[in-house]
Protein backbone atom coordinates (compact mmCIF):
# COMPACT_ATOMS: atom_id res chain seq x y z
CA UNK A 1 0.00 0.00 0.00
CA UNK A 2 1.24 3.16 -0.95
CA UNK A 3 1.83 6.59 0.87
CA UNK A 4 2.61 8.17 -2.22
CA UNK A 5 0.33 10.55 -4.20
CA UNK A 6 -1.29 9.84 -7.50
CA UNK A 7 0.06 11.95 -10.61
CA UNK A 8 -3.74 14.03 -10.10
CA UNK A 9 -3.33 14.88 -6.86
CA UNK A 10 0.52 15.92 -7.72
CA UNK A 11 -1.61 17.76 -10.28
CA UNK A 12 -3.90 19.58 -8.40
CA UNK A 13 -1.70 20.41 -5.72
CA UNK A 14 1.46 22.04 -7.87
CA UNK A 15 -1.57 23.32 -9.92
CA UNK A 16 -4.31 24.44 -8.36
CA UNK A 17 -7.76 24.97 -9.71
CA UNK A 18 -9.55 28.06 -8.62
CA UNK A 19 -7.11 29.36 -5.45
CA UNK A 20 -8.06 33.11 -3.91
CA UNK A 21 -10.94 34.67 -2.36
CA UNK A 22 -14.03 36.12 -3.56
CA UNK A 23 -14.50 40.14 -2.27
CA UNK A 24 -18.14 39.52 -1.29
CA UNK A 25 -19.13 35.80 -1.51
CA UNK A 26 -22.63 34.58 -1.33
CA UNK A 27 -21.23 32.45 1.08
CA UNK A 28 -17.99 31.44 3.08
CA UNK A 29 -17.43 27.98 4.86
CA UNK A 30 -14.80 27.10 7.07
CA UNK A 31 -13.54 23.65 7.91
CA UNK A 32 -10.67 21.71 9.57
CA UNK A 33 -8.56 23.39 12.92
CA UNK A 34 -4.80 24.15 13.30
CA UNK A 35 -4.10 21.01 15.48
CA UNK A 36 -4.66 18.67 12.74
CA UNK A 37 -3.06 21.06 10.84
CA UNK A 38 -5.33 21.64 7.80
CA UNK A 39 -7.67 24.80 7.54
CA UNK A 40 -9.91 25.27 4.20
CA UNK A 41 -11.97 28.77 3.41
CA UNK A 42 -14.29 27.80 0.72
CA UNK A 43 -16.14 31.20 -1.00
CA UNK A 44 -18.99 30.71 -3.65
CA UNK A 45 -20.92 32.86 -5.78
CA UNK A 46 -24.47 31.96 -6.25
CA UNK A 47 -26.35 33.22 -9.30
CA UNK A 48 -30.13 32.60 -10.98
CA UNK A 49 -30.13 31.30 -14.27
CA UNK A 50 -33.26 31.14 -16.78
CA UNK A 51 -34.92 28.56 -15.25
CA UNK A 52 -34.68 30.21 -12.17
CA UNK A 53 -31.91 27.83 -10.57
CA UNK A 54 -29.81 28.35 -7.99
CA UNK A 55 -26.42 27.87 -10.18
CA UNK A 56 -22.67 27.99 -8.20
CA UNK A 57 -20.82 30.29 -10.89
CA UNK A 58 -17.64 31.04 -8.93
CA UNK A 59 -15.92 29.13 -6.17
CA UNK A 60 -12.41 29.78 -4.70
CA UNK A 61 -10.25 28.27 -1.81
CA UNK A 62 -7.68 29.21 0.89
CA UNK A 63 -6.35 26.45 2.37
CA UNK A 64 -3.29 25.85 4.76
CA UNK A 65 -2.42 22.16 4.86
CA UNK A 66 -0.72 19.21 3.13
CA UNK A 67 -0.44 17.99 -0.41
CA UNK A 68 -3.84 16.33 0.15
CA UNK A 69 -5.70 18.72 1.57
CA UNK A 70 -4.45 21.72 -0.99
CA UNK A 71 -5.41 19.19 -3.84
CA UNK A 72 -8.69 18.06 -2.39
CA UNK A 73 -9.79 21.85 -1.94
CA UNK A 74 -8.58 22.20 -5.58
CA UNK A 75 -10.75 19.65 -6.85
CA UNK A 76 -14.15 20.31 -4.79
CA UNK A 77 -14.06 23.42 -6.57
CA UNK A 78 -13.60 22.08 -9.66
CA UNK A 79 -16.98 19.82 -8.66
CA UNK A 80 -18.66 22.56 -7.25
CA UNK A 81 -18.60 25.30 -9.81
CA UNK A 82 -21.50 25.49 -12.46
CA UNK A 83 -23.80 22.86 -10.35
CA UNK A 84 -27.09 23.71 -8.54
CA UNK A 85 -27.07 23.93 -4.64
CA UNK A 86 -28.75 20.36 -4.62
CA UNK A 87 -26.58 19.08 -7.14
CA UNK A 88 -23.35 21.16 -5.12
CA UNK A 89 -25.37 19.17 -1.92
CA UNK A 90 -25.18 15.66 -3.21
CA UNK A 91 -21.09 15.51 -3.45
CA UNK A 92 -19.05 13.21 -1.50
CA UNK A 93 -15.80 12.32 -0.28
CA UNK A 94 -16.25 9.68 -3.15
CA UNK A 95 -16.31 12.13 -6.34
CA UNK A 96 -13.46 14.18 -5.08
CA UNK A 97 -11.23 10.35 -4.02
CA UNK A 98 -12.15 9.43 -7.65
CA UNK A 99 -11.61 12.57 -9.07
CA UNK A 100 -7.96 12.03 -7.75
CA UNK A 101 -7.54 8.24 -8.78
CA UNK A 102 -7.35 7.72 -5.15
CA UNK A 103 -5.84 8.93 -1.95
CA UNK A 104 -3.21 7.38 0.52
CA UNK A 105 -5.36 5.99 3.16
CA UNK A 106 -4.00 8.09 5.68
CA UNK A 107 -5.48 10.92 3.76
CA UNK A 108 -8.91 10.07 3.35
CA UNK A 109 -10.13 12.51 6.04
CA UNK A 110 -8.65 15.37 3.84
CA UNK A 111 -11.31 14.72 1.37
CA UNK A 112 -14.05 15.26 4.00
CA UNK A 113 -12.34 18.15 5.23
CA UNK A 114 -13.40 20.17 1.58
CA UNK A 115 -17.16 18.22 1.77
CA UNK A 116 -17.49 20.00 5.25
CA UNK A 117 -16.22 23.30 3.44
CA UNK A 118 -18.39 23.58 0.66
CA UNK A 119 -21.25 22.59 2.83
CA UNK A 120 -20.71 24.97 5.24
CA UNK A 121 -20.31 27.71 2.36
CA UNK A 122 -23.78 26.57 1.19
CA UNK A 123 -25.40 26.38 4.62
CA UNK A 124 -23.97 30.23 5.03
CA UNK A 125 -25.57 31.23 1.73
CA UNK A 126 -28.88 29.60 3.01
CA UNK A 127 -29.29 31.20 5.93
CA UNK A 128 -28.50 34.73 5.05
CA UNK A 129 -31.17 34.04 2.19
CA UNK A 130 -33.57 32.95 4.71
CA UNK A 131 -34.06 30.23 3.12
CA UNK A 132 -35.09 26.43 4.24
CA UNK A 133 -31.91 24.46 5.33
CA UNK A 134 -31.67 20.75 4.80
CA UNK A 135 -32.22 19.34 7.86
CA UNK A 136 -28.92 16.89 6.97
CA UNK A 137 -27.17 19.99 5.80
CA UNK A 138 -27.88 21.66 9.44
CA UNK A 139 -27.02 18.09 11.06
CA UNK A 140 -23.94 18.38 9.89
CA UNK A 141 -23.20 22.07 10.50
CA UNK A 142 -24.27 21.42 14.07
CA UNK A 143 -20.86 18.73 13.98
CA UNK A 144 -18.50 21.38 12.35
CA UNK A 145 -19.89 23.92 15.31
CA UNK A 146 -19.22 21.64 18.02
CA UNK A 147 -15.63 20.35 16.63
CA UNK A 148 -14.66 23.92 16.29
CA UNK A 149 -15.85 24.63 20.42
CA UNK A 150 -13.55 21.20 21.05
CA UNK A 151 -10.57 23.11 19.32
CA UNK A 152 -10.96 26.02 21.08
CA UNK A 153 -10.47 24.73 24.40
CA UNK A 154 -7.94 22.67 23.49
CA UNK A 155 -6.01 25.82 22.06
CA UNK A 156 -6.50 27.44 25.54
CA UNK A 157 -5.09 24.50 27.23
CA UNK A 158 -2.07 24.72 25.24
CA UNK A 159 -1.76 28.69 25.62
CA UNK A 160 -1.45 27.96 29.59
CA UNK B 1 17.27 19.59 -13.43
CA UNK B 2 19.73 20.52 -11.02
CA UNK B 3 19.03 18.09 -7.83
CA UNK B 4 20.60 19.03 -3.90
CA UNK B 5 19.93 16.51 -0.80
CA UNK B 6 19.82 18.02 2.14
CA UNK B 7 18.67 15.13 3.98
CA UNK B 8 21.96 13.32 5.47
CA UNK B 9 20.14 12.87 8.49
CA UNK B 10 17.71 10.52 6.92
CA UNK B 11 20.97 8.42 5.44
CA UNK B 12 23.69 9.60 3.50
CA UNK B 13 24.77 8.09 0.43
CA UNK B 14 28.12 5.61 0.72
CA UNK B 15 31.31 6.75 0.27
CA UNK B 16 33.01 5.57 -3.08
CA UNK B 17 35.84 5.07 -0.76
CA UNK B 18 33.56 2.53 1.54
CA UNK B 19 32.11 0.99 -1.17
CA UNK B 20 35.75 -0.32 -3.24
CA UNK B 21 36.36 -1.51 0.78
CA UNK B 22 33.24 -3.73 0.96
CA UNK B 23 33.21 -5.07 -2.62
CA UNK B 24 35.35 -7.86 -2.31
CA UNK B 25 32.85 -9.60 0.62
CA UNK B 26 29.96 -10.41 -1.64
CA UNK B 27 31.22 -12.67 -4.32
CA UNK B 28 35.04 -13.42 -3.95
CA UNK B 29 35.41 -13.52 0.09
CA UNK B 30 31.81 -14.36 1.01
CA UNK B 31 33.08 -16.75 3.82
CA UNK B 32 30.47 -16.98 6.76
CA UNK B 33 32.79 -15.51 9.77
CA UNK B 34 32.11 -19.09 11.75
CA UNK B 35 33.29 -21.27 9.41
CA UNK B 36 36.70 -23.04 10.20
CA UNK B 37 38.04 -23.52 6.66
CA UNK B 38 40.44 -20.39 4.95
CA UNK B 39 37.32 -18.60 3.44
CA UNK B 40 35.84 -18.83 6.89
CA UNK B 41 38.73 -17.60 8.57
CA UNK B 42 39.07 -14.97 6.20
CA UNK B 43 35.79 -13.29 6.50
CA UNK B 44 36.33 -13.48 10.40
CA UNK B 45 39.67 -11.82 10.30
CA UNK B 46 37.95 -9.12 8.53
CA UNK B 47 35.02 -8.76 10.81
CA UNK B 48 37.82 -8.58 14.11
CA UNK B 49 39.53 -5.76 11.77
CA UNK B 50 36.63 -4.25 11.34
CA UNK B 51 35.66 -4.22 15.19
CA UNK B 52 39.30 -2.59 16.21
CA UNK B 53 38.74 0.07 13.92
CA UNK B 54 35.46 0.96 15.27
CA UNK B 55 36.37 0.70 19.09
CA UNK B 56 38.51 3.12 17.83
CA UNK B 57 37.11 5.19 17.34
CA UNK B 58 34.96 5.83 20.56
CA UNK B 59 37.90 4.64 22.56
CA UNK B 60 36.28 1.40 23.26
CA UNK B 61 37.82 -2.40 23.65
CA UNK B 62 36.97 -4.20 20.41
CA UNK B 63 35.06 -7.14 22.44
CA UNK B 64 32.80 -4.06 23.78
CA UNK B 65 31.35 -3.57 20.00
CA UNK B 66 28.27 -6.00 19.06
CA UNK B 67 27.37 -5.51 15.69
CA UNK B 68 23.49 -5.64 15.00
CA UNK B 69 21.41 -4.73 11.86
CA UNK B 70 20.50 -1.44 12.38
CA UNK B 71 20.60 1.38 15.58
CA UNK B 72 16.42 0.69 16.22
CA UNK B 73 17.89 -3.02 16.78
CA UNK B 74 21.15 -1.39 18.98
CA UNK B 75 18.23 0.86 21.31
CA UNK B 76 16.15 -2.35 21.63
CA UNK B 77 19.08 -4.44 22.35
CA UNK B 78 20.65 -1.77 24.93
CA UNK B 79 16.83 -0.81 26.78
CA UNK B 80 15.43 -4.84 26.38
CA UNK B 81 18.81 -5.99 27.01
CA UNK B 82 19.57 -4.05 29.91
CA UNK B 83 15.82 -4.61 31.51
CA UNK B 84 15.80 -8.45 31.30
CA UNK B 85 19.44 -8.49 32.81
CA UNK B 86 18.48 -6.24 35.35
CA UNK B 87 15.66 -8.48 36.63
CA UNK B 88 18.02 -10.57 39.01
CA UNK B 89 18.69 -7.50 40.61
CA UNK B 90 16.14 -6.21 41.42
CA UNK B 91 16.08 -2.79 39.30
CA UNK B 92 13.23 -2.14 37.17
CA UNK B 93 12.77 1.65 36.64
CA UNK B 94 14.11 3.12 32.97
CA UNK B 95 14.66 7.49 32.84
CA UNK B 96 14.84 8.54 29.37
CA UNK B 97 14.18 12.00 27.80
CA UNK B 98 11.17 13.47 26.13
CA UNK B 99 12.81 13.72 22.69
CA UNK B 100 13.80 10.26 21.89
CA UNK B 101 14.00 8.73 18.91
CA UNK B 102 10.55 6.67 18.62
CA UNK B 103 12.48 3.07 18.91
CA UNK B 104 13.92 4.42 22.17
CA UNK B 105 10.38 6.02 23.27
CA UNK B 106 8.51 2.88 21.75
CA UNK B 107 10.66 0.36 23.69
CA UNK B 108 10.95 2.09 26.95
CA UNK B 109 6.93 2.17 26.46
CA UNK B 110 6.58 -1.60 26.01
CA UNK B 111 8.72 -2.06 29.01
CA UNK B 112 6.41 -0.03 31.02
CA UNK B 113 3.66 -2.30 30.10
CA UNK B 114 5.62 -5.35 31.06
CA UNK B 115 5.63 -3.93 34.55
CA UNK B 116 9.04 -1.46 34.80
CA UNK B 117 8.01 2.16 35.81
CA UNK B 118 9.48 4.99 33.27
CA UNK B 119 10.40 8.39 33.69
CA UNK B 120 10.63 10.70 31.03
CA UNK B 121 12.53 13.59 31.83
CA UNK B 122 11.51 17.12 30.26
CA UNK B 123 13.57 19.32 27.63
CA UNK B 124 14.43 23.15 27.98
CA UNK B 125 13.30 25.06 24.69
CA UNK B 126 16.39 24.20 23.57
CA UNK B 127 16.37 20.55 24.08
CA UNK B 128 18.28 20.07 26.97
CA UNK B 129 17.96 18.00 29.69
CA UNK B 130 18.30 19.48 33.06
CA UNK B 131 20.92 17.54 35.24
CA UNK B 132 19.47 18.61 38.32
CA UNK B 133 15.73 16.53 37.41
CA UNK B 134 17.99 13.44 36.37
CA UNK B 135 19.59 13.40 39.32
CA UNK B 136 16.46 13.78 41.39
CA UNK B 137 14.98 10.99 39.03
CA UNK B 138 17.28 8.53 40.26
CA UNK B 139 16.47 6.52 42.38
CA UNK B 140 17.61 2.83 44.27
CA UNK B 141 15.59 0.88 41.87
CA UNK B 142 16.71 2.53 38.81
CA UNK B 143 18.11 0.25 36.03
CA UNK B 144 19.25 2.53 33.19
CA UNK B 145 19.18 5.86 31.58
CA UNK B 146 19.04 6.45 28.00
CA UNK B 147 19.35 10.14 26.31
CA UNK B 148 20.31 10.68 23.23
CA UNK B 149 22.93 12.45 21.76
CA UNK B 150 22.36 14.49 19.14
CA UNK B 151 18.74 15.12 18.55
CA UNK B 152 17.67 13.89 15.23
CA UNK B 153 15.13 16.75 14.49
CA UNK B 154 16.45 19.77 16.53
CA UNK B 155 19.76 18.77 16.39
CA UNK B 156 20.47 19.67 20.33
CA UNK B 157 23.35 17.82 21.71
CA UNK B 158 23.03 16.89 25.39
CA UNK B 159 25.97 17.20 27.72
CA UNK B 160 26.49 13.61 27.81
CA UNK B 161 29.91 13.49 30.01
CA UNK B 162 27.94 15.54 32.95
CA UNK B 163 25.15 12.96 32.53
CA UNK B 164 27.62 10.26 32.25
CA UNK B 165 29.34 11.56 35.77
CA UNK B 166 25.52 11.85 37.51
CA UNK B 167 25.09 8.34 36.35
CA UNK B 168 28.28 6.42 36.98
CA UNK B 169 28.46 8.44 40.71
CA UNK B 170 24.62 6.75 41.49
CA UNK B 171 25.55 3.51 40.66
CA UNK B 172 23.02 3.18 36.98
CA UNK B 173 23.91 2.27 33.28
CA UNK B 174 24.07 5.16 30.67
CA UNK B 175 23.07 4.35 27.59
CA UNK B 176 23.09 6.87 24.81
CA UNK B 177 21.67 6.59 21.06
CA UNK B 178 24.65 8.45 18.90
CA UNK B 179 23.23 8.19 15.83
CA UNK B 180 23.14 11.43 14.40
CA UNK B 181 25.85 12.27 16.26
CA UNK B 182 28.81 9.86 15.51
CA UNK B 183 31.45 11.80 13.57
CA UNK B 184 29.87 14.75 14.07
CA UNK B 185 31.79 15.66 17.81
CA UNK B 186 34.13 13.51 19.42
CA UNK B 187 32.99 11.07 21.75
CA UNK B 188 34.90 8.82 23.98
CA UNK B 189 33.42 5.67 25.73
CA UNK B 190 35.69 6.04 28.84
CA UNK B 191 36.19 9.57 29.35
CA UNK B 192 32.43 10.13 28.96
CA UNK B 193 31.18 7.24 31.36
CA UNK B 194 29.13 5.62 28.80
CA UNK B 195 28.16 1.76 29.82
CA UNK B 196 26.16 1.53 26.33
CA UNK B 197 25.86 3.45 23.09
CA UNK B 198 24.39 2.67 19.44
CA UNK B 199 25.59 4.08 16.24
CA UNK B 200 24.47 3.30 12.68
CA UNK B 201 26.52 3.23 9.76
CA UNK B 202 23.89 4.80 6.69
CA UNK B 203 23.95 8.07 8.79
CA UNK B 204 27.91 8.28 8.51
CA UNK B 205 28.29 7.14 4.69
CA UNK B 206 28.43 3.13 5.32
CA UNK B 207 25.76 1.04 4.19
CA UNK B 208 21.96 0.45 5.40
CA UNK B 209 21.31 -2.95 7.86
CA UNK B 210 24.21 -2.72 9.76
CA UNK B 211 25.04 -0.66 13.11
CA UNK B 212 26.79 -1.06 16.49
CA UNK B 213 26.17 -1.32 20.37
CA UNK B 214 29.13 -0.36 22.56
CA UNK B 215 28.39 -2.30 25.50
CA UNK B 216 31.48 -2.21 28.35
CA UNK B 217 32.68 -4.81 29.63
CA UNK B 218 30.64 -5.69 33.16
CA UNK B 219 27.26 -4.70 32.01
CA UNK B 220 24.97 -7.19 32.89
CA UNK B 221 23.04 -7.29 29.14
CA UNK B 222 20.76 -10.48 27.91
CA UNK B 223 20.46 -11.02 24.14
CA UNK B 224 16.94 -10.28 22.72
CA UNK B 225 17.87 -12.48 19.60
CA UNK B 226 18.92 -16.68 20.57
CA UNK B 227 21.04 -18.79 18.50
CA UNK B 228 24.67 -19.38 17.35
CA UNK B 229 25.88 -17.43 20.28
CA UNK B 230 27.43 -15.14 17.71
CA UNK B 231 28.87 -11.79 19.04
CA UNK B 232 30.17 -13.36 22.21
CA UNK B 233 26.61 -14.25 23.15
CA UNK B 234 25.14 -10.93 23.01
CA UNK B 235 23.39 -11.27 18.84
CA UNK B 236 22.86 -14.38 17.45
CA UNK B 237 22.58 -13.87 13.85
CA UNK B 238 25.11 -14.37 10.85
CA UNK B 239 27.75 -11.87 10.79
CA UNK B 240 26.67 -9.47 8.11
CA UNK B 241 31.06 -9.20 6.91
CA UNK B 242 30.57 -6.89 3.58
CA UNK B 243 28.47 -4.41 5.42
CA UNK B 244 30.70 -4.74 8.89
CA UNK B 245 33.67 -3.94 6.48
CA UNK B 246 31.95 -0.54 4.94
CA UNK B 247 31.04 0.72 8.57
CA UNK B 248 34.84 0.14 9.27
CA UNK B 249 35.95 1.70 6.48
CA UNK B 250 33.23 4.89 7.11
CA UNK B 251 34.81 4.73 10.66
CA UNK B 252 38.38 4.59 9.44
CA UNK B 253 37.24 8.10 7.16
CA UNK B 254 35.92 9.94 10.41
CA UNK B 255 38.28 9.38 12.35
CA UNK B 256 40.60 11.05 9.58
CA UNK B 257 38.55 13.84 8.34
CA UNK B 258 35.78 14.62 10.84
CA UNK B 259 37.44 17.23 12.46
CA UNK B 260 38.18 19.69 9.14
CA UNK B 261 34.80 18.16 7.93
CA UNK B 262 32.91 19.31 10.60
CA UNK B 263 34.35 23.09 10.40
CA UNK B 264 33.13 23.18 7.23
CA UNK B 265 29.98 21.69 7.52
CA UNK B 266 29.04 23.94 10.32
CA UNK B 267 30.21 27.32 8.14
CA UNK B 268 27.52 25.94 5.62
CA UNK B 269 25.00 25.22 8.19
CA UNK B 270 25.17 29.15 9.78
CA UNK B 271 25.31 30.18 6.39
CA UNK B 272 22.06 28.59 5.83
CA UNK B 273 20.54 29.43 8.83
CA UNK B 274 21.61 33.26 8.40
CA UNK B 275 20.08 33.07 4.82
CA UNK B 276 16.53 31.84 5.26
CA UNK B 277 16.24 34.45 7.96
CA UNK B 278 17.25 36.99 5.78
CA UNK B 279 15.13 36.00 3.64
CA UNK B 280 11.98 34.94 5.57
CA UNK B 281 12.08 36.86 8.43
CA UNK B 282 8.96 35.52 10.27
CA UNK B 283 10.95 31.86 10.03
CA UNK B 284 11.87 30.85 13.32
CA UNK B 285 14.67 28.64 13.95
CA UNK B 286 14.47 25.10 16.70
CA UNK B 287 17.13 23.90 18.52
CA UNK B 288 20.24 25.51 20.35
CA UNK B 289 22.91 27.37 18.44
CA UNK B 290 26.82 26.92 18.18
CA UNK B 291 28.56 23.66 19.85
CA UNK B 292 25.22 22.87 21.27
CA UNK B 293 24.01 21.86 17.64
CA UNK B 294 24.91 19.32 15.43
CA UNK B 295 27.35 20.83 12.89
CA UNK B 296 24.57 19.56 10.00
CA UNK B 297 21.69 20.49 11.33
CA UNK B 298 18.75 23.48 10.52
CA UNK B 299 15.31 23.64 11.64
CA UNK B 300 12.77 25.74 11.13
CA UNK B 301 9.12 26.56 11.65
CA UNK B 302 7.31 28.21 8.94
CA UNK B 303 4.16 29.96 9.66
CA UNK B 304 1.35 29.90 7.26
CA UNK B 305 2.48 27.32 5.44
CA UNK B 306 2.55 23.32 6.15
CA UNK B 307 5.82 21.33 5.94
CA UNK B 308 4.50 18.41 3.80
CA UNK B 309 3.46 20.65 1.20
CA UNK B 310 6.76 23.03 1.58
CA UNK B 311 9.07 19.31 1.17
CA UNK B 312 6.99 18.46 -1.56
CA UNK B 313 7.22 21.55 -3.47
CA UNK B 314 10.64 21.77 -3.05
CA UNK B 315 11.37 18.05 -4.28
CA UNK B 316 10.13 19.82 -7.20
CA UNK B 317 12.37 22.17 -7.35
CA UNK B 318 15.15 20.42 -6.35
CA UNK B 319 15.76 20.26 -3.04
CA UNK B 320 15.32 17.24 -0.63
CA UNK B 321 14.79 17.82 2.78
CA UNK B 322 12.06 16.76 5.75
CA UNK B 323 9.36 17.50 7.86
CA UNK B 324 7.77 17.14 11.62
CA UNK B 325 4.45 17.87 10.62
CA UNK B 326 1.59 15.84 11.63
CA UNK B 327 0.97 15.50 7.85
CA UNK B 328 3.61 13.48 7.42
CA UNK B 329 3.25 11.24 10.14
CA UNK B 330 2.07 7.59 10.11
CA UNK B 331 -0.46 8.52 13.20
CA UNK B 332 -1.26 12.70 12.04
CA UNK B 333 0.24 13.57 15.20
CA UNK B 334 2.87 16.35 15.11
CA UNK B 335 6.55 15.60 16.29
CA UNK B 336 6.49 14.71 19.83
CA UNK B 337 10.01 16.58 20.10
CA UNK B 338 9.07 20.23 18.43
CA UNK B 339 6.04 19.86 20.75
CA UNK B 340 8.63 19.19 23.89
CA UNK B 341 10.36 21.79 23.32
CA UNK B 342 7.26 24.01 23.26
CA UNK B 343 6.20 24.61 20.00
CA UNK B 344 2.41 25.08 19.36
CA UNK B 345 0.90 22.80 16.59
CA UNK B 346 0.71 25.19 13.62
CA UNK B 347 4.14 25.79 14.35
CA UNK B 348 5.42 21.85 14.76
CA UNK B 349 3.04 21.63 11.46
CA UNK B 350 5.15 24.08 9.83
CA UNK B 351 8.36 23.17 10.10
CA UNK B 352 11.16 21.93 7.99
CA UNK B 353 14.63 20.04 8.44
CA UNK B 354 17.64 20.76 6.11
CA UNK B 355 20.67 18.29 7.23
CA UNK B 356 24.05 19.03 5.35
CA UNK B 357 26.79 16.63 4.49
CA UNK B 358 29.86 16.21 2.71
CA UNK B 359 29.35 16.78 -0.55
CA UNK B 360 27.23 19.82 0.43
CA UNK B 361 28.71 22.78 -1.35
CA UNK B 362 28.26 26.56 -1.11
CA UNK B 363 26.29 26.60 -4.61
CA UNK B 364 24.16 24.43 -2.94
CA UNK B 365 22.84 26.26 -0.14
CA UNK B 366 22.81 29.27 -2.23
CA UNK B 367 20.28 26.80 -4.84
CA UNK B 368 18.15 25.94 -1.58
CA UNK B 369 17.71 29.31 -0.55
CA UNK B 370 16.33 30.45 -4.02
CA UNK B 371 14.20 27.45 -4.36
CA UNK B 372 13.05 27.56 -0.67
CA UNK B 373 11.59 31.35 -1.01
CA UNK B 374 10.09 30.29 -4.55
CA UNK B 375 8.45 27.65 -2.63
CA UNK B 376 7.14 29.67 0.91
CA UNK B 377 5.46 32.77 -1.37
CA UNK B 378 3.63 30.29 -3.62
CA UNK B 379 2.34 28.11 -0.60
CA UNK B 380 1.63 31.15 1.37
CA UNK B 381 -0.81 32.85 -1.05
CA UNK B 382 -2.64 29.72 -0.76
CA UNK B 383 -2.88 30.02 2.94
CA UNK B 384 -5.90 31.33 4.50
CA UNK B 385 -3.74 32.07 7.65
CA UNK B 386 -1.48 34.75 5.30
CA UNK B 387 -2.43 38.11 5.82
CA UNK B 388 -1.42 40.34 2.72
Amino acid sequence: MSNFYSKQTIDHFRNPRNYGALTNPDGLGEAGNIICGDIMSLYIEVKENKKAEEIITAVKFKTYGCAAAIATSSVITDLAKGKTIDEALKLGKKDIIDTLHGLPPIKIHCSLLAIDALGEAIYQYLLKNKREIPQDLRQKHDRIEKGKKIIEERLKKLAR
Amino acid sequence: MKKVYLDYAATTPIDPRVLKAMLPYFSKKFGNSMSLYSLGREADEALEKSRRTIANLINAEPQEIVFTSSATESNNLALKGVAFGGKNRGKNHIIISSIEHDCVLESSRWLRNQGLALTELSVDDQGLIDPNELKKAIADKTLIVSIIHGNNEIGTIQNIAEIGKICREKGVYFHTDASQSLGKTPIDVKAMNIDLLTASSHKVYGPKGVAFLYVGSGVVIEPILHGGGHELGKRSSTVNVAGIVGFAKACEILKKEMKTENKRIAKLRDKLIKDIQEAIPEAKLNGAVGDKRLSNNVNFSFPVVEGESLVLELDFNGVAASTGSACSSKNLMPSHVLTAIGLKPHQAHGSLRFSIGRFTKKEDIDFTIKKLVRVFDKLKVMSPLYQV
